[in-house]
């Protein structure tokens, strides 16, 4: 079945999943809200590009991803992190560029990094980690490895070259690649419309890279998981590269803990319209209704998740700075 | 007898042989398994090591140079080529943003052990954006390893340790070192990165050169000599990291010093030897050092013009003598009609 044909159908994940799906969303929203809470105490002194708001892609793709499946991600990280399986401690640490940092504070929110869960790297530069995914997924089918690639961007990286170059080789060599472009309509403060052209999609770049795309509601968790599930199996059993436009909105300003609608770029109308299609409380009410949760599962969920998330603060908090000769290692591998 | 090959011969041996040896090798590049092999420098290895680890590359400079980079970081040992390094120039985000910084920014977690081959040169009309030499760029990023080997037996040794080094290493040849000869093992052996050599002892200047500069060094020297006067040269080999601890020695035991480069003076390699003699050696220092190196223009296409753009030896002779305060008339060796080529014998192709 194409994924359009599923779009169209009722394929659903089991009860279970649905539960984890939510689950994964909500866990993703709650260490951003604390992330917005605790920042202006000023003590996370690195930049932070929070995803509220575009929460459902990660939850949806990572479902189908299994360990040894590779993710790489760009500025707005921290939600594909956590949905890969990151750790979330160590991510926290590393905002607070603190020795348990999962780059030892040599990153922070930028460059995050956790190999044991198949999460490779993060960078602000638009685009840059598309070929580099790419060479991974290249170089995981030379080795013979069984690794699919997520590689996340937003729609500001379709604009850069290297994009087009890395789909071009993508498809030219029918790598196992996905490719998840969320469009949130915005590069820091500059409108798609003054980006691209008028009524054209990210998703339209596909096809003349050699490779089927689908674009959907990236604010509804199940149908980035139903597109993501084809492009997942496509990529599994050696059927190349696949496009995912998914539509999704940030809630923060660009970079930082703020709303910035007084500056002007957009309507806080807007914001408003896009935050009634929350991608978190929208799921948990029609979980509530079809019978997937309960009050007494959701409030469950909730304590279980500060009680992390408060562990995780309260550790990195703890724990040290890294030792001035920290600044003069790893310049070169040893 | 020790056996004698040309540079471009040595370079083509040490890929062969890297191949050869270990699987996680790939070279790549446009042109690489092509008629012409880059120069000779990869000529045939693809009926070799076959189309999967000797190929081609579609004109996507910037994302092929990410694509190995992540083929780094999943643990194979790619050399990357551009037969000119102003094509390297479209290369420079994943480079100086990613490769450079992967093992730091990661917290030592990622390596990113990937060689690029970049060729520079000079003459026959190569025109400004066919000649440059960057090596200074490259130099300047934190992270990155620059070579410029010189001999044919540098050539080998140095790429096979810029192939097996954890880093990214940027290979800086002179195309008019290919066809210099020079005796070569046959075997597979490492030129440490990072350790300059001296080419030729002396006592009463040292010339610290590289590549092709270097040789310019040795003719220079052999001028010198005809005048009384005793040059040291010192070949660096390697750009960064910097053997910063024999350009002191050689100038703590000459008190003089000039810095010959392939590339522009200004803000160029040169500044930083001069620096780091100055700051080592500085109450050797008997006289101001001098730099020989490309004026601050592009290079111009025109042999008419070219002719005045590129230093000679004569150039480095004459800052030498200037350190001793010597006047010398020097005579430079007839090299035939065309100043544009590397010796008379050489008519193409570029």
């Amino acid at each position: 079945m194409t994924p359009e044909a599923a779009i169209g159908g009722n394929a659903r994940p089991e009860v279970e999943a649905r539960q984890e799906l939510y689950r994964s969303m909500l866990r993703t929203r709650r260490v951003e809200e604390a992330i917005v809470d605790r920042y202006a105490e000023q003590e996370m002194r690195c930049p932070v590009h929070i995803c509220i708001g575009q929460e459902a892609p990660p939850t949806g793709v990572s479902a189908h991803l299994q360990k040894q499946d590779h993710v790489y991600s760009a500025h707005r990280s921290h939600g594909h992190y956590l949905a890969k399986g990151g750790d979330m401690p160590a991510m926290i640490a590393e905002i607070y560029g603190k020795a348990d940092g999962c780059a030892v504070g040599k990153g922070g929110s930028q460059h995050l990094i956790d190999l044991d869960a198949g999460f490779i790297c993060s960078a602000p530069i638009l685009a840059s980690t598309i070929s580099v995914g790419v060479g991974d997924a290249w170089a995981a089918r030379q080795r013979g490895e069984d690794r699919v690639i997520v590689i996340y961007f937003g729609d500001g990286s379709t604009e850069e070259g290297a994009f087009h170059e890395a789909m071009n080789f993508a498809g030219v060599n029918k790598l196992p690649v996905v490719f998840v472009c969320e469009n949130n309509l915005y590069s820091v403060h500059t409108l798609l419309e003054t980006r691209q052209p008028e009524n054209q999609t990210v998703r339209r770049l596909g096809p003349p890279n050699g490779m089927e795309s689908f674009d959907g509601d990236g604010n509804d968790v199940e149908e980035v998981w139903r597109l993501a599930e084809y492009a997942v199996n496509k990529a599994r059993n050696g059927g190349g590269p696949t496009l995912l436009e998914f539509h999704t909105y940030r809630w923060m300003e660009h970079c930082g803990p703020l709303d910035d609608t007084h500056l002007g770029y957009r309507s806080a109308e807007e914001l408003e319209s896009w935050k009634t299609r929350c991608p978190v409380d929208n799921y948990r009410d029609r979980l509530i209704e079809d019978g997937s949760v309960d009050q007494a599962w959701l409030d469950s969920a909730e304590k279980t998740l500060h009680r992390e998330i408060e562990a995780a603060f309260t550790a990195a908090k703890n724990s040290p700075f890294p030792d001035a000769e920290e600044l003069f290692r790893h310049v070169y591998p040893e | 007898m020790t056996r004698e090959i040309k540079y471009f011969e040595a370079l083509r041996e040490a890929q062969a042989q890297c191949l050869e040896s270990d699987r996680d090798v790939v070279v790549m590049g446009l042109g690489v398994p092509g008629p012409t092999g880059v120069f000779g420098t990869t000529k045939n290895l693809v009926d070799d090591y076959g189309p999967d680890r000797v190929f081609d590359m579609p004109s996507s400079e910037n994302a092929m140079t990410g694509m190995l980079l992540g083929a780094s970081g999943n643990g194979m040992r790619p050399i990357m080529v551009h037969m000119r390094v102003d094509f390297a120039v479209l290369s420079m985000e994943p480079l100086v943003n990613q490769a450079a910084k992967w093992h730091y920014m990661y917290g030592g977690k990622m390596r990113a052990p990937l060689t690029v081959r970049m060729i520079i040169g000079q003459g026959w009309g190569q025109g400004p954006q066919h000649s440059q030499a960057l090596q200074a760029w490259f130099a300047h990023i934190p992270g990155l390893k620059v070579i410029m080997p010189t001999t044919a037996h540098d050539a080998k040794g140095m790429l096979i340790a810029a192939v097996r080094d954890d880093a990214p290493v940027i290979s800086i040849e002179h195309r008019w070192l290919y066809g210099v000869s020079g005796a070569v093992p046959e075997e597979m052996y490492e030129t440490p990165i990072g350790k300059a050599r001296i080419m030729r002892p002396g006592k009463d200047v040292t010339i610290v050169a590289a590549s092709y500069a270097s040789l310019l060094a040795l003719r220079a020297a052999e001028m010198l000599a005809d005048a009384g006067i005793d040059a040291e040269v010192l070949d660096l080999r390697t750009i960064t990291p910097l053997d910063r601890q024999s350009i002191v020695e050689s100038v703590r035991k000459t008190g003089r010093l000039v810095v010959a480069d392939t590339g522009t003076a200004e803000f160029g390699i040169s500044a930083e030897i001069v620096c780091a003699a100055v700051e080592g050696a500085s109450e050797s220092l008997k006289t101001a050092p001098r730099r020989v190196g490309l004026p601050s223009v592009p290079t111009p296409t025109s042999p008419a013009l070219s002719e005045h753009f590129y230093p000679r030896a004569i150039n480095i002779a004459e800052a030498a003598a200037a350190t001793l305060g010597a006047k010398i008339q020097f005579t430079e060796p007839e090299t035939g009609k065309w100043h544009d080529v590397p010796d008379p014998s050489f008519t193409g192709p570029y």
